[in-house]
């Protein structure tokens, strides 16, 4: 049986786990190639620029911009059936990566957000490690 | 223009006449009653048939288990999956073999009872099975089928400008043709829409939100259903039933989330110009689109890739109902209803070759007088991030 609980990453995932460990001390880490300085994100084990494959963790601030948005306002999921109307937005991170996530600090999500507006990382805590959601900067 | 190839046509076409099968078929059963009858179109027989195109979404091992199935043995078997547009790269894959010499007669089958078995495609949840790296990093949000496709409506607004008014033109016009076709209007009775009849821009704009921006009247619905195509070579296509389709050009393309790309650019603007190019033809040579109508904005953002109007200025060309059969500006689109308004089990991907030959052929229930060429585009996965673009060029003699 699905349970209302939030769905949470696996740790044990091959190519982001690793960023789901560093969640623990909610750290937002992506990746970036030492050779070529692409951004790599969502993470995993290449190079999507170059073909070293030389990629360092780096730390983002969890500063960004609203890409785009939408409010759900019908699911059939255990847990978001329980959460609807919730905003569901890409986020352009300051660094360079685009995370998918949830808006949060909002009353009506459908007016009080826009598309380019700041936002900042507001950590959603659970047991094994914790979710980037963010909120209006 | 170029020297347009002329080598593979769909000679038979077949649309699964139920929307909802209420579990008395199953999918395999829909394929192969549909290729059947696609076959009989064509004046052919399974003998005929040496070539499979499968998307297994009938069943795992698609390869063999297909070709078990309808009992045949064919020298050319292809099981490309990519969601609803598979049937776009089928039709591509089947004109390439043939023009190779590998094959005559190419079978391309769909079937699905996503209605009976209550799937809820648009606003379901991820989980269940392995997730892929990219999934990984999503499956805590929440996301919903059509809160993908308002994320790319709601960019689409903020960049151009375009208006749900604007959006709603694509619902309004796929539904006029829909009145028009005596089986979609059968199955908006059986998956019991509550008002069957042509909308107004109001109809849709005032219709329950479902995913902000995007409204119910936006969406497409969930029936079942399947079909078939047959594509042969010239030989054989000239001594088929009825007049041949030929396929001009094809193109394929896929695109994902990027760091800082644009939502509102679809692989479509990867796959047509391959097509466009291959056909020797421009985008406003085009009497027919029928255009993978997922949702109203699928449609818009796929119009602008394919190259009927400049990025970002959709919403003004679609405006006063520019898209229905009966206007000379057109084209003309989705003109059996679409996914909106007539067909859609989950992987449209086929019924856009079927009207679109029905339509050069002279065969629709909203005819386009004189057709000559149409543009069959499906879209698979979503528009918003990961997807694949099919782009099939169509000709007649
Ligand atoms: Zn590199």
């Amino acid at each position: 049986m699905a349970d209302a609980n939030r769905p949470l990453p696996s740790l044990n995932e091959a190519d982001t786990g690793a960023f789901w460990e560093a969640t623990r001390d909610k750290v937002l880490r992506y990746q970036k190639c030492d050779d070529c300085g692409t951004v790599v994100f969502h993470p995993r084990r290449h190079c999507t620029g170059c073909t070293s494959g030389n990629l360092s963790w780096h730390t983002a601030s969890g500063k960004g911009t609203l890409y785009t948005f939408s409010v759900v306002r019908q699911s059939y999921h255990p847990f978001f059936r329980g959460k609807v109307p919730y905003a569901i937005a890409w986020v352009d991170l300051d660094e360079g990566p685009r995370l998918l996530t949830n808006i949060t600090g909002v009353t009506d999500p459908a007016t009080e957000l826009t598309c380019g507006q700041r936002v900042t990382v507001d950590w959603e805590e659970h047991e094994e490690l914790n979710i980037p959601l963010f909120r209006p900067a | 223009m170029s020297a347009q190839s002329r080598s593979a046509a769909i000679v038979g076409i077949h649309e699964y006449p139920s929307r909802d099968v209420e579990g008395r078929v199953t999918p395999l059963q829909i394929k192969a009653e549909s290729a059947a009858r696609a076959l009989d179109d064509a004046g052919l027989t399974w003998r005929d048939v040496d070539a499979i195109y499968d998307a297994g979404e009938a069943g795992p091992m698609s390869g063999f288990m297909i070709s078990e199935y309808f009992g045949l043995k064919p020298n050319v078997i292809d099981t490309t999956n990519v969601g609803g547009s598979s049937y776009e790269y089928h039709a591509a894959h089947a004109a390439r073999d043939i023009a190779a010499g590998k094959a005559k007669v190419a079978l391309l089958t769909y079937g699905s009872t996503a209605h009976s078995n209550m799937a809820r495609i648009g606003v379901g949840g991820r989980g269940g099975a392995a997730l892929s790296p990219g999934d990984n990093m999503e499956i805590f949000t929440g996301m919903t089928l059509v809160a993908n496709y308002a994320m790319v409506a709601r960019r689409h607004m903020h960049q151009y400008g375009t208006t749900s008014e604007q959006l709603a033109e694509i619902s309004t016009a796929t539904r006029y043709h829909a009145m028009r076709n005596p089986q979609a209007v059968q199955a908006m009775k059986d998956l019991e829409f509550l008002d069957i009849r042509e909308t107004t821009i109001a109809d849709v704009v005032n219709s329950r939100m479902i995913a902000d921006p995007l409204h119910l009247l936006e969406c497409c619905m969930i029936s079942d259903g399947g079909g078939a195509v047959v594509i042969a070579a010239p030989d054989v296509a000239r001594n088929c039933r009825k007049q041949p389709v030929w396929i001009l050009g094809s193109g394929e393309a896929t695109k994902y989330p990027e760091n800082g790309g644009d939502i509102t650019t679809s692989a479509a603007a990867q796959s047509a110009p391959q097509a466009f190019g291959q056909a020797g033809i421009r985008p406003a040579e085009i009497d027919i689109a029928m255009i993978y109508d997922s949702f109203s904005i699928t449609v818009l953002t796929l119009l602008e890739d394919l190259g009927f109007c400049p990025k970002g200025e959709g919403g003004r060309w679609v405006e006063g109902g520019r898209l229905r059969f009966d206007r000379k500006d057109g084209p003309a689109l989705n003109t059996d209803g679409g996914g909106l308004s007539s067909n859609h089990p989950g992987m449209r991907g086929i019924f856009l070759l079927i009207e679109a030959a029905r339509q050069l052929r002279g065969e629709s229930t909203s005819q386009v007088a004189g057709a000559r060429l149409a543009v069959a585009h499906g879209n698979g996965g979503m528009l918003g991030s990961r997807h694949c673009a099919g782009t099939i060029i169509l000709g007649r003699d």
